[in-house]
This record gives structure tokens, sequence and C-alpha cells, in this order.
């Protein structure tokens, strides 16, 4: 049980180094998709049982991460019509290569934390790299639409060091956040799509009306 | 049963305000729920109710202080919004109201959460709820805003919960710490909490919810937002949402001052303060547009808040009466504004002269919202302001002088533009007309009632507290680590 | 070390059959019947027939970097344990001295085509040295990871016996290290998607375009000395994917002689399900791969 929770736990930073490294935003959504269900499926592993408590939040995350909002930003995507990131302001190697640091700096900080127990320390290690890589995704990329997954898999990282604490955070909380966050992504999605029929370039560099003068 | 219905109560009437079609029945049905929830609140005052869910939703001195003036300001914007509807239909009005409401069951939410959890789901969907209202105009510069906002609040809310989580881990240790994230076990076992953990979530939680309090150098979404929102939706953001960021960071501290950790925590919100203080300053110089002129005048009075949080002491006090005073001189600043920008059509200072003549009573109200924004006496804010101040002198003679300073450089800011709007005699347009001389221009009793009702409201904290109100503050205060001045 | 010897045979005798495999995998997959198995060995025998003509701009330099590639590759052959034990020259440190025997073979080959003169030779240079620099890094950081997973620094650790009781522990980190060397292995013998052995257009080649002036014998020891450097890539791959530490050390050698077979089809279903990227997009996916070795040595570092 142990090792399938490590192999999860690592599938996990092989798909944030995907979205760092890919500039195909449909690749981008099925990487970020397949994080989702990661996640849904580390609840029942991690806690070894399979009570209903477990088993809804593996469910409604599955429900949420790797299906609703993913086949959500596909239609974003198909009806704004863009399939590349146009080249980011950080590169591609540049933020593979940060995000290979960000790796390196996360585990060695997982390291040094005082955990209530060494077993979760990969599990920290791994919520900590994929909240950076979300940064890295969000600040670097220029569409908006890339952002939103950089968003996403912030939460993710989040979502993952609650789970970690899931003995400790009740039920009801982790689903208030899946809540919010579905309807955070939808609301931006919307505002992605608008931004589309307004700019006709889904790419925030264009929004630069508003700022001091 | 009134804690629940305190909340489920606005989110019922989100629910009911989208059902019906005709616009009339849903701004009667708006009001009528913002005067429900008001009045619960009063109850509430009256005697506290007993926690429910186990402790994760209850009444304190603080979060009643926040509630009210959420409830208050809400009540006060809701009776404009009739008005405002009357005038200006935004597209999609249905779910104009429906998100007014929402934000108020959520503002109710993280007022009487003391779960953390709850309180954290509470402060999303105020930032959710918000969104599609600073996105009514459905033009490209509401459009870019909204995308602002959206984007830098989310991710701070993110990190603040990631703060969230590293409490609930610095709450493992040997020794039991009760159950993970109510406040009152945080409080009761602080001195368990392991140190470094809660370091870590203070950080997190003073940048996450900074950011939705908007102290500097997290603001810069703040003028953007402000300046293309309705303005009745400026106002409760920069009164009500401002006043529940402000609870998420005063629970924080609570916690790391029950921990001894304030020595940690306290320069630190110094720091904040004074930064927001000096960026408000410098932009508050030089402004176009009154309603970016009134965010960062809002930068400059959250800068205060963590400033008076920070200072500890009397500071305590005065940071919570400055929420209302903040919350009640905001709020009628913005809806005067709006009225300006509906009678005129444009914010943009320039091109306003004149006002006191043009439209009588939001003219003054702006000119008493420049008094009451800057501290003068005998406004409410120039009592919270002094009591911080004072607060400075006390222990840090540097940081009351630097404060000082930069209160006076952003009156000088906000008098210029201001004074230049209500009294000044502008060029006279095309057809030779001086704009200052135009006839007045008649103005809806919906649209000023709430207003006014705000300015008295400040005025009168200026010179009279309540009784219930004083012993309330004070409990704040102490709750705080704070002293009764 | 008689199945060492026997295993440094068998690589020289089978490698010109690997890039055929590849070959002929691609063209049946893809609906043709392909050239036949044994071509390369065909093509050698009749270039080493020939006679060598010499451009007059060329130096000494251009005639002796086939020399000099050949000898570098059979070196390195020396170094691997192809048996899974031990290799016929096997020290602390030999993972280095048989990356830079490499290294010494592309830098005479880069340099005897510079040599030329000619401006698709040199452009072809640059663009191998360009992204050798970033096979490099990625080859090390798998072999770093291979190296804390068996705490040996020597082929004979990474690849025999004390990588067997490593797997059990490590996986993840050896499976990571696996996935990068088979990446390092497309990209430095130069197969889709970094270049393709195919192309007809000098433009597009990288690989191919530096060794256009060379002819005879000459070209015939370049084109073995690669198709060496293919198979012992291979048989690195093999080796860190089953390892063969416990087994008798000639039923090892039927093991890679069955893994060499499988690498090439592996190679010729690459080349027939990828098409080749864009050249500003190699450096992302070495990178990409680097990185995967580097998260791997992260994780025993924890």
């Amino acid at each position: 049980m142990q090792r399938l929770v490590e192999l999860v736990l690592l599938l996990i930073v092989l798909t944030n180094f995907m979205v760092l490294g890919t500039s195909r935003l449909s690749t981008c959504i099925r990487a970020i998709a397949f994080q989702g269900l990661l996640l849904g499926l580390l609840p029942p592993l991690l806690h070894r049982s399979l009570a209903v408590y477990t088993v809804a939040l593996a469910l409604s995350a599955i429900a949420v991460k790797a299906i609703i909002l993913p086949r959500f930003l596909q239609w974003a995507i198909r009806e704004a019509s863009v399939r590349r990131e146009i080249e980011p302001r950080i590169g591609f190697v540049a933020s593979l290569l940060l995000g290979a640091v960000a790796v390196a700096v996360a585990f060695g900080t997982a390291q040094q934390l005082p955990l209530p127990d060494r077993g979760g320390s990969l599990a920290v290690a791994v919520s900590l790299a994929t909240v950076i890589c979300g940064l890295i995704v969000l600040t670097s990329r220029a569409r908006a639409l890339t952002q939103v997954v950089g968003y996403l898999m912030l939460e993710n990282g989040v979502y993952l060091f609650g789970l970690t604490q899931a003995a400790r955070v009740p039920f009801l909380v982790e689903l208030g956040m899946l809540l919010d966050v579905f309807v955070g992504v939808f609301i931006m999605g919307i505002v992605v799509f608008h931004i589309n029929r307004e700019f006709d370039s889904l790419s925030d560099t264009d929004l630069t009306e508003l700022s001091e003068r | 049963m009134i804690l629940p219905a305190l909340i489920l109560l606005p989110f019922l009437g989100a629910l009911g305000a989208y059902v019906h079609r005709q616009a009339a029945y849903r701004t009667a049905w708006l009001v009528i729920i913002a005067v429900l929830h008001t009045a619960l609140v009063g109850e509430t005052w009256v005697a506290r109710p007993d926690p429910i869910l186990g402790g994760w939703i209850a009444v304190d001195a603080l979060g009643l202080l926040v509630l009210t003036t959420v409830s208050g300001l809400f009540l006060v914007t809701a009776i404009y919004t009739v008005g405002y509807l009357r005038r200006e239909d935004p597209r999609g009005g249905r779910a104009f109201v429906s998100c007014l409401l929402a934000f108020l069951g959520s503002a109710s939410l993280v007022s009487l959460s003391h779960h953390l959890g709850s309180l954290w789901v509470g402060m999303e969907s105020t930032t959710l709820s918000v969104a599609p209202l600073v996105f009514h105009r459905h033009d490209r510069r509401s459009l870019e805003a909204v995308w602002k906002y959206l984007v830098i609040s989310s991710v701070a809310i993110a990190l603040a919960l990631l703060g969230m989580f590293f409490l609930a881990t610095a709450q493992f240790s040997p020794v039991d710490t009760g159950r993970s994230l109510v406040l009152e076990d945080l409080l009761d076992h602080a001195p368990h909490l392991n140190p470094a953990w809660l370091k870590a979530a203070a950080v997190f939680l003073l940048v996450g919810f900074g950011t939705k309090l908007g102290l500097a150098p997290m603001h810069t979404w703040k003028p953007d937002t402000y300046g293309e929102a309705p303005s009745l939706v400026s106002g409760l953001m920069a009164g009500a949402l401002v006043s529940c960021a402000f609870l998420g960071i005063a629970r924080m501290v609570q916690v790391t001052l029950a921990a001894a950790l304030g020595d940690f925590v306290r320069p630190l919100l110094i720091g904040f303060g004074l930064v927001s203080l000096a960026v408000a300053a410098a932009f508050l110089l030089g402004q176009r547009d009154v309603k970016r002129l009134l965010a960062y005048s809002s930068v400059e009075h959250v800068g205060l808040l963590v400033l008076g949080l920070g200072l500890s002491g009397v500071g305590a006090y005065g940071a919570v009466l400055h929420v209302i005073n903040n919350a009640a001189a905001k709020g009628f600043m913005f809806l005067a504004v709006g009225n300006v920008v509906l009678a005129l059509g444009t914010s943009i200072a320039g091109e306003l002269r004149g006002l006191v003549r043009t439209l009588p009573v939001s003219g003054t109200l702006l000119l008493i919202g420049l008094l009451a924004l800057t501290g003068s006496p005998p406004f409410g804010s120039f009592l919270s302001m002094f009591i911080i101040l004072r607060a400075a002198v006390d222990g840090h003679p540097w940081v009351a002088a630097t404060t000082a300073l930069l209160l006076a450089i952003s009156f000088v800011g906000m008098a210029a533009m201001i004074l230049e709007m209500t009294h000044g005699a502008g060029a006279a347009d095309e057809r030779g007309q001086q704009p200052g001389t135009k006839a007045p221009i008649r103005e809806s009793a919906w649209l000023i009632a709430g207003p006014v009702a705000l300015a008295a409201v400040t005025l009168l904290l200026g010179v009279y507290l309540p009784a219930s109100l004083q012993q309330a503050l004070s409990e704040a205060a102490v709750s705080l680590g704070g002293v009764v001045p | 070390m008689l199945s060492a010897i026997a295993g440094l045979l068998l690589v020289m005798l089978v490698a010109p059959l690997l890039p055929g495999v590849a070959g002929r995998t691609k063209a049946i997959l893809t609906g043709r019947r392909g050239p036949p198995l044994l071509q390369l060995y065909y093509d050698l025998a009749r270039l080493f027939r020939k006679g060598v003509v010499y451009s007059t701009t060329t130096t000494w330099m251009f005639r002796l970097a086939p020399v000099v590639l050949a000898v570098s590759a059979l070196l390195a052959a020396c170094l691997i344990p192809l048996d899974g034990h031990a290799a016929i020259v096997g020290f602390a440190g030999d993972v280095i001295v048989f990356t830079y025997l490499l290294a010494l073979g592309r830098f005479v080959l880069v340099l005897a085509s510079l040599d030329t003169g000619s401006s698709f030779e040199g452009m072809g240079a640059s663009r191998e040295v360009t992204f050798a620099s970033f096979t490099e890094v990625a080859f090390f950081f798998a072999l770093i990871a291979l190296s804390l997973a068996t705490d040996s620094l020597s082929f004979a650790g990474m690849l025999g016996a004390p990588l067997v009781t490593a797997w059990p522990s490590a996986a993840p980190s050896i499976v990571m290290a696996a996935a990068t060397l088979f990446v390092v292995l497309l990209a430095e013998t130069s197969r889709v998607p970094f270049d393709d052995p195919a192309t007809h257009l000098e433009l597009t080649m990288i690989h191919e375009v530096m060794v256009l002036d060379h002819g005879g014998p000459d070209l015939a020891l370049i084109l073995y000395a690669s198709a060496l450097k293919l198979t012992l890539f291979a048989s690195i791959v093999i080796s860190v994917v089953v390892p063969r530490g416990m087994l008798n050390p000639f039923l090892a050698l039927a093991v890679l002689a069955a893994g060499l077979l499988a690498v090439g089809i592996a190679i010729g279903i690459v080349e027939s399900v990828m098409a080749r990227l864009r050249l500003t997009r190699v450096p992302q996916v070495l990178v990409a791969a680097g990185a995967l070795a580097a998260f791997g040595v992260i994780l025993l570092l924890r």
C-alpha cells in the first residue's frame, strides 16, 4: 500500500513537469486532469479504508478535478480556438529548470520540517513542490487559460497538504474547499471566455489598460 | 436558531432573488432580507446565542462587531440598490441581486466562524460572489479588473488555506491540543503548538488575508477593481469585505499572541502597515479618477488597521473601532461618488467641478467624507486614528512620526482632488456655459437616504460611543492582546 | 574475464544489426518492406573496399577523426560490464571516462567537419555540440541516480549485482533514470525525434550533415562507431531495466542479446509514432529528461 501511495505521489510530480514543459494547451489540461485523478485516488490509499467519508471525498475530488473542470477548460479552448501557449515570459526550458529546483527545495524543506509522522514527509514534499510549480505557471505564462491551469495546480498542492492532515481537517471543510475551487474556476473560465470575445487573443499581455499613468 | 438564520437567510434569499423575473420584486426582496438580517444582528446584541455545531459557529465580541458593520453597511447598500437599479439596469440583473445576497451570507459565515476552516470557506465565497458584481458592465475595462481581482485573490486565498493547514499541523504535539482549527481549542492549548509551523502559518495567513485586505505591496488589484466596479459594489468591498479580511488576520493574531509569538508577528504587522501607508500616500497624490483615489485611501486605512493590531496596547482597541469607522466612511463616500457617476457619467476628477452646486447632497457628502476619511474631528475616524497614533507614541516614537507624516501627505492628496471637485470652477464647456453654474440636479431619495444615514453614524461615533458598543470594543481589544484606553 | 571478452565480441558483432532492426520495425509499421536486416553489414563491406578522396582544403585532422572516433567507441565498450558482472576494464569513476571517451569521439568528429570549411557541416557541428551539452547533463543525472541507488562509482556496481539489491528500495528513481537514459540514447545516436537518419535535406540534418564529406573506409568507420555507440547505450538501458547481476554470465549475455533486439524494436516503434521535433523544442525535451533524472536523484537524497 505504501508503495502505491509513493507511486501516486511521484506521478503527481511528473504531471507538474508535464504542465511546465508543454506548450500545447490541451496537453496542459490533460496533465492537470490526470493530476486531479491521482489526487482523487489518494484519500482511500492514505487512510487504508473504504469508509463512506473517504470514498465520498475521493469521488467528489475525481468528479470536480478530473472530469468537470478539465472538460470545461477544454470547452473554453475550443470556443476560443487557442491551441498553443505563446512564448512565455519565462521560457519552457527555464521554467522546467525552475520546476526542478522547486522540487529540490520542496523535498529539502520537507526533510527539515518537524512532521507528525515521517511517512507523511513525501506527501508534504510533493504538495509543496506542486504549490511552487503552480506559482511558476501562474506568474510565467501569458495566456489567461494557462494561468487558470496554474491556479488549479496550486490548489491541488494545497489540497494534497490538507490530505496529509485529513484526520484533523473535517470532511465538511474539504467539501467546502472543493466547492469553492469548482465555482472559482468556473467563474474564471467564464471570464476567460469573455476576454477572448473582447480581445480575441486570450492573452493577458493585452490586459494593460488599467494602470497608473 | 439565530446563528444558522444569520448565515442561511441571505443564501436562501440569493436563491429566491433568482427565481423572480420582475426587477421590482427582486429589489424589494433584497431590502426585506437586509432588514431581517440587521434585525437578527440586533437580536444577537441583546442576548448572545449559544454556539452551535459543536463550537464551529459562535459569537464573540470581535465577530459581532464585524458582523454588525457588514450587516449595517449592507442594509444601506440594499436601499441604495433600489434607486441604482431604477436608474441603471445592469446586464444579468437577476445575478446582481443574488450575488449581493450571497456576499452577505458569506460575510456572515466569516464573522461567525470559530472554526478556521469554515472561516476560510466563507472568505473564498466572498471573493467569488463579488466577482460577477465587479464584472457587471461587461466591457473591456471591467473584464481586466475582474480578471486581476479573481486571479490575485484566488491565489492569495489558496496561500491562506495552506497557512490554515500549517496551523492544523502545528497542533500536532505529544500533548492533547484539542479539536483541530477550532478557535477556542487553539487558544486554550496555544502553548503546546509547534512554534515553527505556527510561524509559517502566521506568515501565510498574513500574506493571504492581507492580499484580500489590500495591504501594500499586495494591493495592486485594489485600484483597478474599485475603479471599475459599480460604486455600490466598491463601497461594499471597501467596507464589508475589508472588515472580513481584517477578522481573518485578527484571528491569526489571537492565536499567535496566545502562543507567545507576539514578538514575531507584531513587527510584521507594523511593517505591512507602514508600507501600506507609504504606498497610499505616494499614489494619493496626482490621481485622476476619484474611485481610484478612494481605493488608495482604502489601502491607507487597512494599513492603519494592521498597524493598530501590531502596536498592540490601546492600538488594538483603535483598530477594532477603526473597522467600524472605516466601513461607514468608505461606504457613504463610494455611494456619493456613485451618485455623481449616475448623474454626470464620469468619475474622472478633471471633468467634475462645482459639485456642491450641481449635486447639493452628494457634493456635501463628498466634502464630509473627505473630513471623515482623513480623520478630522469630530468624526469617528478621528477618535480611532488618534488612539492608534497614541499607541505608537507610547512604544514606537518613530512609527508615530512616520505615520503622522504619511497621514498628512494623504490628506493633501485627497483634499486637493475633492475640494477641486466640490468647489472648483472648471473651464467652460463648448456651449460656453460654466459647469458650476448649471442648475442643481434633483437627487432621488433612495440614492441619498443611505449615504446620509452613514454620514450621521460616523459623526455620532465621533462624539458618543454607546455603553454596549464600548463594552464590546473593550472585550474585542482584550482578546487581541490590547488594553482599554 | 572470458564472458567479458565474449560480451565485447558480441556487441562488436551485432552493432551494425541494431539500426537494421530499428529500420525494419519502422518499415513494417508503416506498411513497407524496408531494406534487409543486414544492410549495414553490406554497406560497411562495400565502403571498406573503396578508395578515399580527400578535399584539398582538409588537413590531417580530417583523416585522423574517423580512427579516433572508432577507437574511442571501442574503448568505451571495454568499460561496460556486458555480462552483468564485470567489464574488461573497471575502476571507480569509469563512468566518467566512458562519458569522456564518447565526448572525445564527438569532439574530433566536430573538428573534422569544421575542417572541411563547408557551411552545412559547420551548422551540423554547431547543432551537435549544442544538443550534446544538454544530453550530457541528463546522462550525468541518470548516472548520479544510479550511483546513489547502488552506492558505487563504477559501472560494475551501478549495473551489476548491487543494482539487483537496490531495485526494490529505489524502484522509482531507477525507473526514472532508465527513462532518461532511453531519451539520451535517442538523442546521442541521432534518432527520431531528435534527428532523422533518413532525411535527405541538409538543412534539417544534425549528425548526417557532419559526415557528408567522408567517404570509403573513413565513412565506414564513422558508421560503425555510431552503430556501436547505439549498442552501448542500449546495453546500459537493458542493464538498468533488467538487472542481470545474479545470472550466470553467459545466460546474462543471452539476455543482453534479446534485450538489444527489444531496444531495436522499441526505437523503431518510437520512430514510426513520433514526428521529428522542431529544433527549438529539442533542448526542452532534453531538459525535461534531465529534470526527470534529477527528480530521481532528489528522491534518493531524501
